[in-house]
């Protein structure tokens, strides 16, 4: 036996956050995140963890924010109009400075939209999961072995920085199998004590408060300051991207997730065809790879932004560029999947063969 | 001789609240029993968005404050995670009975062992005096201004009754906060819910009418002699439901 | 080497096995595989299909859509992807459900196998998938036969170990026909 076996991508998710530490989990139906959700409930009692299946979206991320301000590890997982209803949730989570990780395997929108994979969430997770000024770790897998190493990476820094964070996949990877390994997805403890945790004080400690209220505006200032100070270390060390044939890329692609998998397809047909081409894939969508764009960009005439959306991303690919090389864009919207095809005819359109 | 004391696990501040407003008295009960349990050191408080969204100021256990309406979800999360220690939320009418009705009923229906501490003063406090779920036909507030007309606003919930027909709940009372007779049995309601949650019987409910002398324009004894006359008869005190659900 | 084969049939045919199988003989040979299934909101009965690629470097998109080697368990399958095969590419077609006189393709090879019928008389109800996955072996060489007990094991896994047999006798019913 090899020691990879094949795995879902929302299943290998679901076990690699039980390997690392992952003790409750929420739940509400929606697909396409369902096998979460039933891989949770089939193992989670097995293992001495909680498996409980809210009244609902909004329930269930108010489940996570009770549980997380206990100390204990926790998640819930949805989709696309289900986050929408977890924003308000997120945003107390982050004001009260709560370590949780929540998955989102998008579909397409707006409204019920449809179960097939999309990425037009970008802007709700990377700039607005909720009200308030805050961020997010926001991870972005494309194989179903990163499925199952971000999350394990995503509960330490969750817990390191006192922040929620966020897996954002999509129908594509979610459903689909590839072998996955498990040997280095361990349980990393936090490197700092939670002093902060409200599980009952016990007449040993200070009582602990959990909490986002701040009715004095200097007090609330400051406090968003402090973490705004956090966010900086995370974009300074935590930062990921994944480049490939970037180096002398004429045509440097920027794309993520399951369609960064089809844009490296194109590229590699374009580089068999004598064309430059390369690709940058951020696997932190928060932080956003600023500078490693523009490291990659640097032979580049033109960079190509691939979404499966109207193009959201692109906007910060443009801000990280300073508009200093013109940026294209090709997208689907809708559940519609690019074609590897379709991206080389657009590599070849913006190279102008 | 015994002395009037403030309860151990009561904080020694300054209430926010409203001259002549009980909640002072609820919250006062709340942390005699939790001493007579002798289990502050266990127990984890959870506040509403409302009148009481300060009150982890207030009792000295650990608290977390929830968003508006989702104290019953934050109290499973803590409870899923510590099912040994004592989880109680403290919400208001519009809280727990109109933006929360969800999460409370869910909460109750898996039996969920954690106590509801439901203030129902039949309006919306905080905000400044708008009709609440539980506001009475006829009561006039800053968005019922001509008295909530039944036929276009709806009935008022009565959430003890709604209690008493969910299997998950092995406790579900009225009390009000009067006189000394009813404060001291909300007293014994809060104790008793305490005790069924210790023993993991099950959801916990105790529904305290309150008043509110600042948005109903009265004055506090004014407002007592409406909760006697108005409030009680619409909805009535007494156990609603008994029994370990398990 | 890059082998994309799409699976097509009925939900309940056991498309998504079969594919699931393949992957479990490239896997057993280090190979990188990915398998995805169609999704949408009908939980049964509805047709049904699954991408498998197999390829000893990283596998880009997972995504089929023009396969080099297609599966077709019936006949709306045959009619909507026989023609999305790649010239010079390979079909293997159910024939018990599938017409012979259907479109056919002279640039592409059809291998036609009585799938259902060699099941029902085998007593191996369901296992038509698993008899044509059993004649890819024998008409390819895509993957090496020789792993066929290990892919089983691992595809219907360690709680159903009593699948193994029946489906091996499938593997050898579809290399003999």
């Amino acid at each position: 036996m090899t020691e990879k076996s094949l795995m879902k991508g929302n299943e290998a998710l679901a076990e690699a956050a039980i390997r690392a530490g992952c003790k409750c989990f929420f739940a509400y139906p929606i697909t396409p995140q369902n096998e979460i959700a039933a891989y949770m409930a089939k193992r989670m009692p097995k293992v001495g963890g909680v498996f409980l299946q809210a009244e609902s979206e909004i329930g269930a991320i108010n489940m996570v924010y009770g549980c997380a301000g206990t100390g204990t590890r926790c998640m819930t997982s949805s989709s696309s109009p289900g986050m929408s209803l977890k924003t308000e949730g997120i945003s107390y989570i982050a004001g009260a400075d709560l370590p949780c990780v929540i998955v989102s395997i998008q579909r397409g929108g707006p409204g019920l939209g449809g179960i097939q994979p999309a990425q037009s969430d970008y802007y709700q997770s990377t700039k607005a999961p909720g009200h308030g000024d805050f961020k997010m770790l926001v991870f972005a897998p494309d194989s179903v072995q990163e499925m199952a190493d971000l999350v394990a990476k995503a509960f330490e820094l969750s817990d390191n920085y006192r922040m929620p964070a966020l897996i954002i996949a999509d129908g594509l990877l979610g459903q689909m199998m590839e072998p996955v390994s498990f040997a280095d997805i361990k349980e990393t403890n936090a490197t700092v004590e939670k002093n902060w945790k409200a599980d009952g004080h016990g007449s040993k400690r200070k009582k602990n408060i959990i909490n986002s209220l701040y009715l004095e505006a200097e007090k609330l200032d400051a406090k968003v300051r402090e973490r705004f100070e956090r966010y900086k270390e995370i974009e300074n060390k935590h930062t990921q991207v994944e480049c490939y044939e970037t180096d002398d890329a004429e045509i440097l692609l920027v794309a993520y997730g399951s369609t960064a998998r089809i844009a490296k397809s194109a590229v590699r047909r374009a580089r068999e065809q004598g064309i430059k081409a390369g690709i940058l894939r951020p696997i932190t969508l928060w932080p956003f790879p600023k500078n490693e764009i523009c490291e990659a960009a640097k032979n580049a005439e033109k960079v190509l932004v691939v979404e499966m959306s109207m193009g959201q991303m692109v906007d910060d690919v443009k801000l990280a560029l300073n508009c200093r090389i013109p940026v294209e864009f090709y997208g689907r919207t809708g559940g519609v999947v690019p074609d590897p095809a379709d991206v080389l005819s657009e590599i070849k359109k913006i190279k102008g063969v | 001789m015994p002395s009037f004391k403030r309860p151990k696990s009561l904080a020694d501040v300054k209430f926010h609240y409203c001259p002549g407003c009980t909640h002072g008295i609820i919250h006062r009960l709340v942390a005699e029993v939790i001493d007579e349990m002798d289990i502050e050191g266990e127990t984890i408080g959870v506040c509403p968005v409302g009148c009481s969204v300060l009150a982890y100021d207030y009792f000295n256990c650990d608290m977390m404050q929830a968003s508006h309406g989702r104290s019953p979800a934050v109290a499973t999360g803590i409870k899923r995670a510590k099912p040994d220690k004592l989880v109680f939320t403290y919400q208001g009418d519009g809280d727990l009975a109109s933006i929360g009705t969800a999460e409370t009923i869910h909460a109750a229906a898996r039996g969920e062992n954690i106590t509801i501490i439901f203030v129902n003063n039949t309006i919306y406090g905080m905000t400044g005096g708008q009709m609440a779920p539980t506001t009475l036909p006829g009561q006039v507030t800053q968005t019922s201004p001509y008295g909530r007309d039944t036929a276009r606003e709806g009935f008022p919930l009565k959430i003890c009754e709604i209690m008493s027909q969910i299997d998950g709940v092995a406790y579900a009372e009225r009390v009000a906060v009067i006189d000394y007779k009813s404060i001291m049995n909300a007293k014994k309601a809060i104790r008793k819910a305490f005790d069924v949650q210790m023993k993991k019987q099950g959801f916990s409910i105790v529904e305290l009418l309150s008043n509110c002398p600042t948005n109903w324009g009265m004055s506090t004894l004014d407002s007592i002699e409406r909760i006697k006359t108005q409030v009680i008869p619409y909805y009535p005190l007494g156990v609603f439901k008994e029994g370990s659900i398990r | 080497m890059t082998h994309e084969i799409l699976l097509a049939g009925f939900g309940g045919q056991g498309v998504l096995f079969a594919g699931m199988l393949l992957c479990n003989f490239a896997l057993t040979e280090q190979k990188n595989v990915s398998w995805l299934p169609s999704y949408g909101p009908a939980m049964r009965g509805g047709t049904c299909n699954c991408s498998v690629c197999i390829d000893d470097n990283p596998i880009g998109s997972p995504m089929v859509l023009k396969p080099d080697v297609l599966f077709v368990m019936n006949q709306p399958s045959y009619d909507k992807f026989i023609s999305s095969v790649k010239p010079g590419g390979v079909a293997f077609v159910n024939s018990t459900l599938v017409e012979k006189s259907s479109k056919c393709r002279d640039d592409i090879t059809i291998h036609y196998i009585e799938g259902s019928k060699l099941a029902a008389e085998n007593n191996l109800a369901g296992m038509a998938n698993t008899i044509m996955v059993g004649k890819f072996l024998k008409e390819t060489n895509i993957v090496n036969p020789e792993n066929s007990r290990n892919a089983i094991l691992m595809s219907v896994g360690e709680a159903k170990t009593h699948l193994i047999e029946p489906n091996m006798k499938a593997i050898d019913i579809g290399r003999n026909n």
